[in-house]
């Protein structure tokens, strides 16, 4: 995470000051983008030599235009960075028509020379060489003779040059600078110890004195300096050299304060020098300043000291508060980037006029979101506070805390842990109260609760009165947020300051807290954490012990801006935009899919010609998945008053085509019809249908009467309609009706199942096997049950592998195996038969005589076939009459006590289906029909 | 013969042929919110996913009575969390309301609408409601509309127990957050009833995924665990920072989004996002789940 916000922060703010990853990751980043946009040209210029008289060549690129005259930016990078640091904004700049030139600073990247730290004489001097190279180019338009049209860009480092520059060259037409300093000095030596209160928001006019050193970044500007210097070429003093390309007077002086914790004079007055500050009376260009609140480096202050003399010059600025800056990357990068890019646009591309209206707000700030990691909510207002004629407004919150007492420890250790570099841009956001107000050693004024909501905007300030008993007083101010229990930090920023006192005599002094953004809500209040150590600053190793007391009310500066739906918000539409579309489209697609299958399904026919017949299945075909075809081209009806067996070995399709008549699945060919009315899924005619299919089926947790009436309850017909009553006492459960179904048998399941078929007496009656799990008495009531159902005009089908059930029960037969209709008809019909005779014989018959009577008999004329059933009953089938038969049977020596014509179901059943099975007729193979058979015998059995 | 069985239903008839036949009296439509009501309520799993619920600020109440004794000593981030909740009704109920909506509720949408197609099937009552006769569409639309109105039930319930049993232990104060952000119980009580109505519609893709599950499977712990299963790995997908910003749309991305309401300046845009996308995976299931249905074969 830390590693992505630095790179973002890098990427747009070309700083790099302290991100060590920066370089590589930009490095490899221009490379990918050097193949869509044109190639800069690079080039080696001579600037002005080093002190000891070593020629500095600076490596420069410069991206041309390739026709007309452009105005040219100069992009300068951030400390530790190159120009590769800035090559993305420079092919934005270019596409924007711009001539863009970007170079390694002095002591940076492939440049030679050392760090002078923004020198007027070294680094502003070759930034103004690069203006006279620029007013040499073809390409590049120009204001008068050597005076190129040219604006000036960076961030930190960079920033800071481009203030220098535009202070040092009126050739500069407009100026963005980004997270910098004013004063180096002053950001090194923070002084929070003001004069008098201030009259801009975040303004700061210290006391005489410098403040405490900021140990923790000055070191490591000075190692990213190291590292930069290990990977360039300019090792004039090559080999391991602690000052690596720093300047020899600047790294002594540094690594002097490092060893004190004070400023020399010397370095005071050498960082005063390199700061735009000296030279911010003559800049009149145009300038566009950008400053973070996430920044512990350069705060907000700083900004605050250039607006304040852009303001006295009369030059157009604007200033521009980001929540990022060193500690932690923006939440609105994009935005500011661009608000850069439109600043240079109006006043460097354009030629805008000093007096026209500012291309952007003249003072933006973000106030903190709801949440962590969102984008901050942006303000404008239409003139920074207290500049350019505009009031600085503030509010008064008095203290309920007015006084404490703390002492700072031998060695400065432990020291208090505020305001650590980068731990906003890891997300951390633990409470850090405890590692912060070390006990002894800080001090903590609590305000009286916000009576009303307050956005504060710049610098808090306050006075106290210190008395300590050592003349040197070093203290850190920071600000938190009391609410209930709980403490947190509003910004990991401090304030520092250092008194010189006498010995035991009070000091008022008037403190100014970190500027930043504060959003305090009503019924919270704030605490003010006076410590006497702070880790990111060098701490004095002398003890001593500190009072605070007489602490007046806190001076808050406010403002209410205007709210910016920035163009955050428009990234938020293009989402919300994708959503609502994705969404409008399912919709529609939804709807239109539902209107199309309601045409559809008022196109099926009605067959008024089949309004008399309950049933008709015509030409029905199922192919499941698997390829298996269960149902082929099968046809039948069934007419009012019968009862029809569905017969069929396991497997003959039978299930298949219940559940296609009920409309559980469809037919891939062929139709249904209940009374003329076409089935499919759900059709209404179905409900003068009750079936049991493939076994009962109800909720567990009901009773079986429940189950009844939630069965009913889901037809939503009339519950008198339903007979429950009538249906319960078909299914005989007795005391049980009012038990869950759960614990039911398997025949009392499937008989609750049969009678919630009968529900509403249907029409038609669809039973699959349902005398399955019924006992012998069960199965004969059922019997009369089904016959009588039938005669009072309505029809009942049956499916069962029981032949002697079917032939018991039912009128009419359709027989089935595999997928097919073999026969159908009425049972009379098909168990009678001209061409067979059946002989009953006596009991106690010699079944050797019998056995040779059958041997006569077969060899008898016009007998096809004799069988012997049972030891009294013999099966003959022959194509003479039926008297003759008996004739030849009596003749052959039978001794025939009866005679009849009728077959046994089973005997029709098996002969149709051997039929069937026969190879050629259905097209399986020849054993089918034996193992069917076979498998008929056994099912008998049972 | 009167005490054979059946003979009572054969008296009741009236020869089919003398009607003018089967012009069927209907009452209301087939599996009519009502009926589906009465087949889903009386069900163990409910009753025992609305007890869950019911017991869990008890147990919470319980269980810091219970550490109160032991637990003075250190004070993490996670304990502060559980000081709150002590603070009052308001804490109280929006503890419960963040502990139970990244997991309870999810799993209780699932289950009441993963599990209300396939357990009919798996008890074999399916085809009977569909030649009793129900369309399909419509047993489809019953199931999901009462497993929808119980899941908004369980998200209205957990805050508004959660409230009341909150208020009885710790008292009726009003909410403070530990950014120092306090609302009044006017102010709190919209802005909850928002997150709620958010959390809820957060809740309808994982229901529209179980739903589609059920529709596919006539296991009911398939669609329940299916459904949970998948907003776990879009739950990890979601970690991954390469997928920025494809998993914006993931259902889940914007899960927390509800605490953005609850800050004194609240800041909906996650929350429309999140919503918006909810909606979408939502239809999209249920659409994918009613085009399933319709056209498959049942053959449970």
């Amino acid at each position: 995470m830390s590693v992505r916000a630095s790179l973002i922060a890098a990427l747009v703010l070309g700083s790099g000051l302290t991100m060590a990853p920066a370089p590589s990751a930009l490095a490899a980043a221009s490379v990918g983008q050097a193949a869509d946009t044109v190639a800069p040209e690079v080039s080696s210029v001579p600037v002005g030599a080093e002190p000891d008289g070593t020629a500095v060549r600076l490596d420069v690129s410069v991206w041309p235009q390739s026709s007309g005259k452009h105005p040219v930016v100069l992009l300068a990078h951030g400390f530790g960075g190159s120009k590769d640091s800035v090559t993305s904004q420079a092919n934005d700049l270019h596409d924007r028509g711009y001539v863009v030139v970007a170079w390694s600073a002095r002591g940076h990247g492939q440049s030679g020379g050392r760090i002078h730290l923004n020198d007027p004489a070294y680094e502003i001097a070759d930034a103004r060489t690069l203006l006279d190279l620029a007013a040499r180019r073809s390409d590049v338009e120009l204001d008068a003779p050597g005076d190129p049209r040219a604006g000036v860009m960076g961030a930190s480092y960079g920033g800071a040059l481009a203030l220098m520059l535009a202070g040092s060259d009126r050739r500069v037409d407009g100026v963005v600078s980004a997270i910098t300093w004013n004063d180096l000095a002053d950001a090194f030596f923070p002084q929070a110890a003001v004069t008098r209160a201030p009259t801009t928001a975040a303004g700061r006019s210290p006391i005489d004195g410098a403040g405490p050193f900021k140990q923790v970044w000055a070191t490591n500007f000075f190692l990213s300096a190291l590292r930069g210097g290990a990977g360039g070429q300019g090792g004039q003093g090559a080999g391991a050299d602690r000052c690596g390309r720093f300047d020899p007077t600047i790294c002594r002086l540094f690594v002097q304060a490092s060893e004190t914790g004070t400023a020399s004079p010397q370095l005071t007055a050498l960082l005063r020098a390199h700061s735009p500050k000296p030279t911010m009376n003559v800049v009149t260009a145009p300038t566009f300043l950008v400053q973070g609140v996430g920044d512990s480096l350069f705060g907000l202050d700083q900004a605050d000291a250039t607006a304040s003399a852009l303001a006295a010059t009369g030059a157009p600025y604007a200033v521009r508060w980001s929540d990022g800056g060193h500690d932690a990357a923006s939440t609105h990068e994009a935005e500011e980037v661009e608000a850069s890019y439109t600043w240079l646009d109006h006043y460097v591309r354009d030629q805008g006029a000093r007096g026209s209206a500012l291309p952007t707000a003249a003072f933006t700030y973000g106030t903190p979101a709801g949440r962590a990691g969102q984008p901050t909510t942006l303000h404008t207002l239409t003139a920074y506070p207290g500049l350019s004629g505009a009031a600085l407004r503030t509010r008064e919150l008095p203290l309920a805390t007015t006084s404490g007492a703390l002492v700072h420890p031998p060695g400065g250790q432990p020291a208090s842990l505020i305001a650590v570099p980068g731990l906003a841009a890891l997300g951390v956001s633990l409470s850090t109260y405890q590692i912060a107000a070390l006990p002894g050693q800080s001090a903590a004024l609590d305000t009286q609760p916000l009576a009303e909501a307050a956005t504060v905007v710049g610098s808090p300030t306050m006075r106290v009165t210190v008395t300590s008993d050592s003349p040197d007083v070093t203290l850190f101010a920071s600000v938190w947020r009391v609410t209930g229990g709980s403490v947190t930090l509003t910004n990991p920023l401090v304030a520092p300051l250092r008194l010189a006192v006498t010995p035991g005599r009070p000091t008022p002094v008037t403190i100014s807290l970190p500027a930043a953004t504060y959003e305090m809500p009503a019924g919270t209040r704030w605490r003010v954490l006076l410590t006497s150590t702070e880790s990111t600053y060098s701490n004095s190793r002398s003890p001593s012990a500190i009072r605070i007391s007489d602490a007046s009310a806190m001076t808050l500066p406010v403002a209410t801006g205007a709210t910016v739906d920035g163009a955050v918000a428009g990234v938020v539409d293009t989402e919300t935009i994708l959503a609502g579309s994705a969404l409008a489209l399912l919709l529609v697609a939804a709807l239109v899919g539902w209107l199309v299958r309601r045409r559809r399904r008022l196109h099926r026919p009605t067959r008024p010609d089949l309004a008399d017949v309950p049933l008709v299945v015509e030409g029905l075909v199922k192919t499941y998945a698997d390829g298996h075809r269960a149902v082929d081209d099968v046809t039948w009806r069934a007419e009012k008053g019968q009862v029809v067996g569905l017969l069929g070995p396991n497997g003959a399709g039978k299930t298949t085509t219940m559940r296609m008549v009920m409309g559980l699945i469809s037919s891939d060919a062929g139709s249904v019809h209940v009374l003329g009315e076409p089935v499919s899924a759900g059709s209404r005619v179905l409900g003068r249908v009750g079936a049991l299919i493939e076994g009962p089926g109800f909720l567990p947790h009901l009773t079986g009467r429940q189950n009844l009436e939630a069965y009913w309850s889901a037809t939503g017909r009339a519950p008198e309609d339903a007979h429950i009553p009538e249906a319960l006492d078909v299914a005989a459960l007795g005391g049980a009706v009012d038990r869950p179904v759960k614990s039911y048998s398997h025949g009392m399941k499937q008989r609750l199942g049969i009678a919630q078929a009968m529900l509403g007496l249907p029409e038609l009656l669809i039973l699959d096997e349902p005398t399955n799990g019924l006992d012998p008495p069960q199965i004969a009531a059922m019997r009369p049950i089904l016959r009588r159902y039938a005669e009072t005009g309505r029809t009942v089908v049956v499916s069962s592998h029981l032949l002697a059930e079917v032939e018991m029960t039912c009128t009419h037969v359709v027989v089935m195996h595999a997928g097919r209709v073999v026969t159908q008809g009425p049972v009379a019909e098909l168990v009678d038969s001209d061409d067979t005779t059946i002989l009953d014989l006596p009991e106690r018959v010699d079944h050797t005589l019998v056995s040779a009577a059958v041997h006569a008999l077969e060899a008898a004329d016009g007998v096809t076939e004799v069988r012997v059933d049972t030891p009294t009953r013999i099966v003959v089938v022959a194509d003479r009459g039926r008297a003759e038969v008996v004739a030849a049977a009596v003749t052959a020596g039978l001794p025939v006590v009866g005679v009849s014509s009728r077959r046994h179901l089973e005997e029709v059943f098996l002969g149709v289906i051997s039929s069937a099975s026969a190879p050629g007729v259905v097209g399986e193979p020849g054993d089918e029909g034996a193992s069917l058979v076979e498998r008929l015998r056994q099912v008998r059995a049972r | 013969m009167s005490d054979n069985p059946g003979d009572a239903l054969l008296d009741a008839i009236e020869p089919a042929s003398s009607a003018a036949s089967g012009e069927i009296h209907q009452v209301r439509g087939p599996l009519s919110w009502r009926s589906e009501l009465r087949r889903q309520w009386g069900r163990r799993r409910t009753l025992w996913a609305f007890g869950l619920l019911l017991a869990l600020p008890l147990v919470l109440v319980g269980s810091f009575a219970f550490g109160e004794r032991s637990s003075n000593s250190r004070g993490g981030a996670s304990t502060r969390i559980f000081d709150l909740a002590q603070s009052g009704a308001a804490n109280f109920s929006l503890v419960l309301v963040f502990l139970a909506s990244e997991l309870l509720l999810v799993l209780l949408a699932a289950l009441f609408c993963g599990d209300a197609v396939p357990s009919e099937a798996s008890w074999s009552s399916l085809r009977y409601l569909l030649i009793a006769p129900v369309q399909r569409a419509r047993l489809l639309t019953s199931k999901l509309a009462i497993g929808i109105a119980s899941t908004l039930l369980a998200t209205v319930l957990l805050p508004a127990w959660g409230l009341l049993v909150g208020g009885v232990a710790y008292g009726w104060d009003p909410l403070t957050n530990p950014l120092g952000e306090n609302l009044t119980w006017g102010q709190f009580l919209p802005r909850l009833a928002l997150a709620m109505a958010y959390i809820f519609v957060t809740l309808l893709p994982i229901a529209a995924i179980a739903f589609w599950l059920g529709t596919r499977s006539d296991a009911p712990l398939a669609a329940v665990g299916g459904a949970v299963l998948v907003s776990i790995l879009l739950n990890i997908l979601d970690q991954l920072d390469a997928l920025d910003p494809y998993r914006n749309a993931f259902p889940g991305h914007y899960s927390r989004a509800w605490q953005d309401a609850l800050a004194v300046s609240p800041d909906y845009t996650d929350m429309v996002h999140g919503a918006l996308w909810a909606l979408v995976w939502a239809v999209a299931f249920t659409m994918l789940a009613y085009r399933r249905f319709r056209r498959s074969d049942i053959l449970s």
